[in-house]
């Protein structure tokens, strides 16, 4: 078993197990890997703690439904197979500031922290615009051949590959 | 498979399976290095084709397995719906964030199992404060922007008014020698 401590696998086995994976999802779950509409249950879950249930009537709120659910115990899961990978490579290390950013624009937390607020706040409000993300429409919407996810996967590249190189131009 | 689907989502056995399946998914994920901000980062300044290679390894493999067994009738298919205003503009913003967070809703929580602060902090309270403020806004936006060039839950083959293997098997092909040219380029 000592492929299980290895550091990193080929993406192509990596890509091919998760392709892998989704048939088992349709099959066994009849649902598509995804995880974004978990990070907004969870938000209007953290809000209805603060705001009391007049937060959870908000109509988005009624139409995601704010209850653990099958997505965000796959989302549980995920942080717990990627922390069991990492230490059984013995690559848990809990880190700062990751180094391509440090080379770039320093080591300060608070900064890299900053901009990382920042980007949540993109990621979470495009998502819930586009109605995805990475892996519910990139990967899973993708592998359906919906038009949806294509259209969403590719104008995530665009947006991301023109942001790295304006990020990195001005600042690396 | 008649059972699995009349199953509510909220059933025990199911929650087990998200559970699990989350597991194994985060497990690949974090041995691919695609929970690591470098990784990401690199792929977006176009010197890192990891993610690509996996995201299209992953389509290739799903997508033959998912048709061959919607053609037997052993699942059913869940696109999304969608619109040129929602997919184009909120992947464009999504982008955005991809770029500065340097992490994705699904690799976050990756990231956050493999002990990466800025994904457990900024990162974190960044995406919930952003969902919190598409929620707000979603009754404006809805009958707005999100409505503008609706398509619905179209997939290609419907679009072209094909077979489902006229696009399966040239998607399959472009994506297999899209990579077999990245990994000549070495």
């Amino acid at each position: 078993m000592s492929f299980l401590t290895i550091a990193r696998w080929s993406p192509y086995v990596v890509g091919v197990g998760i392709g892998i994976l989704s048939w088992i999802s349709f099959f066994v779950s009849d649902k598509p890997i995804a995880c974004s509409t978990t990070f907004a249950k969870a938000s209007g879950m953290i809000e209805r703690r603060f705001r009391g249930d007049e937060a959870a009537k908000k109509p988005y709120y009624e139409k995601i439904g704010l209850s653990v659910d099958w997505q965000w115990m796959l989302v549980t899961g995920l942080v717990m197979g990627s922390f069991l990978s990492a230490q059984l490579s013995g690559s848990f290390h809990l880190q700062p500031v990751p180094p391509l950013w440090e080379a770039a624009f320093g080591s300060s937390f608070l900064f890299r922290n900053l901009a990382a607020l920042v980007g949540g706040m993109f990621i979470g409000f495009g998502a819930r615009w586009a109605d995805g993300c990475t892996s519910g429409h990139g990967i899973s919407g993708t592998l359906q051949l919906a038009l949806s996810s294509w259209v969403s996967a590719v104008f995530f590249f665009v947006g991301g590959i023109v942001t790295a190189a304006l990020l990195f131009g001005l600042g690396g | 498979m008649k059972d699995a689907k009349e199953t509510s989502k909220t059933s025990g056995s199911q929650l087990l399976w998200g559970l699990g399946i989350g597991l194994v998914f985060g497990f690949l994920l974090q041995k691919g290095g695609a929970t690591q901000y470098d990784v990401i980062v690199g792929q977006l300044l176009l010197k890192d084709f990891t993610v690509l290679k996996i995201m299209l390894s992953a389509v290739v493999t799903g997508m033959l397995g998912i048709y061959a067994m919607k053609g037997r009738g052993w699942v059913t298919l869940h696109p999304k719906k969608g619109s040129v205003g929602k997919n184009v503009i909120g992947g464009l913003i999504f982008g955005v964030g991809f770029a500065l967070l340097g992490y994705c809703p699904g690799t976050i929580a990756g990231a956050i199992g493999n002990g990466f602060l800025d994904a457990a902090l900024g990162g974190l309270a960044g995406i919930f404060i952003g969902t919190g403020l598409f929620a707000a806004l979603y009754p404006r936006l809805e009958k707005g922007i999100l409505k503008v060039g609706d398509y619905g839950d179209i997939t290609l083959p419907e679009l072209l008014k094909v077979n489902d293997w006229a696009v399966v098997i040239p998607v399959t092909a472009g994506i297999v020698l899209f990579l077999a040219w990245l990994e000549s380029l070495g």
